[in-house]
């Protein structure tokens, strides 16, 4: 495998040069990445946090390097939480009108930079959903595609962070085109992809490493495995029978506190349920899609009135489900969280999926 | 042990024994450091999970709406008004409740553990104002001198300020509507922006449609709202939702001299007419 050194010094140099084949992502300033502030002393206005979120660079923005972690995951980069599909007009003088056609989306060359392992290895599972034998979601395939993914390793994972129970790691190359180790006054970068040759080459690195860095990754890697002390136990999922779980008596205890927001789907990078919605402005029609959630009521609803998921238990198990024995059963590619410890942050009422997944994985149903 | 939590676990287990209850609701111990989740116990020794400390930050009336069952449950100041709104408004009866009155000196914030929260700040009812038995003797009330400073300086600013204030308050939502289901007034059965015949708020990450969801959210609340302050400890993207419902708040203290849920017998101001209502806005 092929070893590339960056120094820090020659960094900001080589991304610049990468910008003129690819549109570059990182995670940036939330305050950096708006359009002008007007909220003078408002204490939660976006221009005074420190919060990060993964954008799209402007020309003379950098991706933050130092290991930050976003609130929401990279994920809209590749599945926008509203993203346009189809348009039309409605203009009965102009041909095709009211014909539905995909709107003109650049998928030119693109890369995310600063991508966590984790967040990698999640858009891997959405592809397998997005990407089938008998399906292919053109938005999502044509904007996977067009993307590289150079990853930045978890030096100092957080303490939320149980990726390695989850089958990711905080070195875990899956997904990735290149992986980055900050190494002090350099980035040890280590070629996993054809996609990211092309893309060191743009940039211009192309020092090779010797094998103290290759030894140097092992050592920050094994490091940062052991900070991880959360344990979540996922052994048992696979072969217990998906309707003695469903059935299983602990659901209404842990669905208790749920207040059916949206936010635990909407700060996962595996989530990827969508709702389609038409509108029309005028004489322009577009169709697109919004993330939708399994938590709200309206995910499920059918037509005629009936939600077989009306209540919110059932919402709440099947969030569990999903994640922790559908996805399983279904791709044999480990359950469908990659331990990014978003939603255990984030989750208004501390629902805890470490907790649920180690219940759900030690439940030995009576006999 | 916290002697108050140790009181609240006692009431409880007793009230679970002695029939009066089905359930009790109230807090435990969160899996991170500075949390708590709302727990429900139905039995004696469920109590045993109960605990009260400084980051009790949502309002359990959230979680009595609608239940059929007997229900204790362990409300600080601003828990307390929430239910004596949802038993006006018919959501719940006050012969299905036995509440645990605890009074509260305020919750902190998470992001800064040793300042209370900014609503816990300007709190004048930290003593909760309906209650079948009260955990501990009632703390002293604060008195602040100008509770609505903020609101005050929000209207000071001219009308473009004003407008791109609340802009970008906003860009950071994300509709997970995480602070309209932690609060207690939001139980429509259908929201306004879940209708789909008509669709009155399109569902995009558009910046109209989420300002209007925030607005109208705000002034469902109008003379409701108790500054409890559930919604911005729910919210994942910390947006200062307040900002919209204080003024409200505000709005009811000058209008009618009205604060939300501190009297079983009245109903909100919104909810009722008064020759004498103030009608100063259509001359």
């Amino acid at each position: 495998m092929k070893v590339i050194k960056i120094e820090k010094k020659e960094w900001t140099g080589g991304i610049d040069k990468s910008r003129g084949k690819y549109l570059l992502f990182g995670p940036v300033k939330e305050s950096d990445s708006e359009n002008e502030k007007s909220c003078v002393g408002n204490r939660s206005c976006p221009a005074d946090s420190d919060r990060y979120i993964f954008k799209q660079l402007f020309a003379d923005q950098f991706p933050e390097m130092g290991g930050v972690d976003t609130v929401l995951s990279p994920k809209s980069l590749i599945f926008p939480q509203t993203e346009k599909m189809l348009q039309t007009t409605l203009d009965t003088s102009v041909a095709d009108h009211h014909i539905m056609k995909r709107v003109d989306t650049d998928y030119s060359p693109r890369a995310v930079i600063g991508i966590r392992p984790y967040d990698a290895r999640a858009l891997t599972l959405v592809n397998l959903n997005f990407d089938t034998e008998d399906y292919r979601d053109p938005y999502w395939c044509d904007a996977y595609e067009a993307t590289t993914f150079i990853g930045l390793a978890v030096n100092n994972p957080s303490e939320f962070d149980f990726s390695t129970s989850m089958g990711s790691s905080p070195f875990g190359e899956e997904g990735l085109d290149v992986l980055l180790v900050d190494n002090g006054d350099e980035f040890i970068a280590k070629v996993i992809t054809d996609k990211g040759q092309a893309f060191l080459d743009a940039a211009g690195f192309s020092k090779v490493a010797d094998e103290s860095a290759i030894k140097e990754i092992e050592r920050l890697k094994a490091a940062a495995e052991k900070a991880i002390t959360a344990k979540v136990g996922t052994g048992n999922l696979k072969r217990r029978e998906i309707l003695e779980l469903h059935e299983a008596p602990f659901w209404n205890d842990i669905a208790f506190a749920c207040i059916n927001c949206g936010t635990c789907t909407f700060v996962c990078p595996t989530c990827w349920c969508f709702d389609i919605q038409d509108e029309t402005k005028g004489k322009s029609s577009v169709r697109f899609r919004n993330w939708d959630s399994c938590m709200f009521p309206l995910f499920t609803l059918h037509g005629s009135g009936h939600n077989p998921r009306g209540e919110k238990v059932q919402r709440v198990r099947q969030r569990f489900m999903h994640k922790l024995k559908y996805f399983l059963d279904k791709y044999d590619q480990g359950t469908m969280c990659v331990g990014c410890g978003r939603c255990v942050q984030s989750c208004p009422v501390n629902i805890d999926i470490r907790e649920v997944c180690n219940i759900m994985n030690s439940y030995e149903p009576e006999r | 042990m916290d002697s108050l939590t140790q009181k609240i676990r006692d009431i409880a287990s007793d009230i679970l024994k002695e029939g009066k209850v089905e359930m009790v609701v109230g807090f435990a111990k969160g899996t991170l450091p500075m949390t708590t989740k709302p727990y429900m116990a139905k039995t004696p020794e469920q109590t045993e999970n109960f605990i009260w400390d400084r980051h009790c930050t949502l309002n359990l009336a959230n979680y009595i709406t609608g239940r059929k069952e007997k229900i204790g449950i362990i409300a600080k100041g601003c828990d307390s008004r929430n239910i004596v709104n949802n038993i006006v408004e018919n959501k719940i009866s006050r012969d299905q409740l036995y509440i645990i009155g605890v009074p509260c000196s305020g919750m902190v914030d998470k992001k800064s553990p040793d300042t209370l929260r900014d609503n816990c700040a300007t709190c004048t009812h930290r003593n909760p104002v309906l209650y079948d038995v009260m955990a501990a003797e009632p703390v002293e009330e604060q008195k602040i001198e100008d509770p609505f400073a903020d609101v005050k300086a929000i209207e000071a600013m001219d009308k473009g300020a004003k407008w791109g204030y609340f802009q970008e308050l906003l860009t950071s939502c994300i509709r997970c509507y995480a602070c309209r289901n932690a609060c207690p007034l939001c139980y429509c059965p259908t929201c306004f922006v879940d209708e789909s015949g008509p669709q009155w708020v399109g569902k995009g990450q558009n910046r109209t449609d989420i300002q209007t969801f925030h607005l109208l959210r705000a002034f469902h609340c109008a003379g409701r709202c108790t500054d409890c302050g559930a919604c911005e400890a729910a919210c994942p993207m910390d947006i200062h939702v307040r900002a919209f419902t204080r003024k409200l708040n505000k709005d009811a203290l000058e209008l009618f001299g009205w604060e939300a849920g501190l009297d079983i017998t009245k109903r909100p101001p919104l909810d009722t007419f008064n020759p004498d209502d103030p009608n100063d806005f259509i001359k």
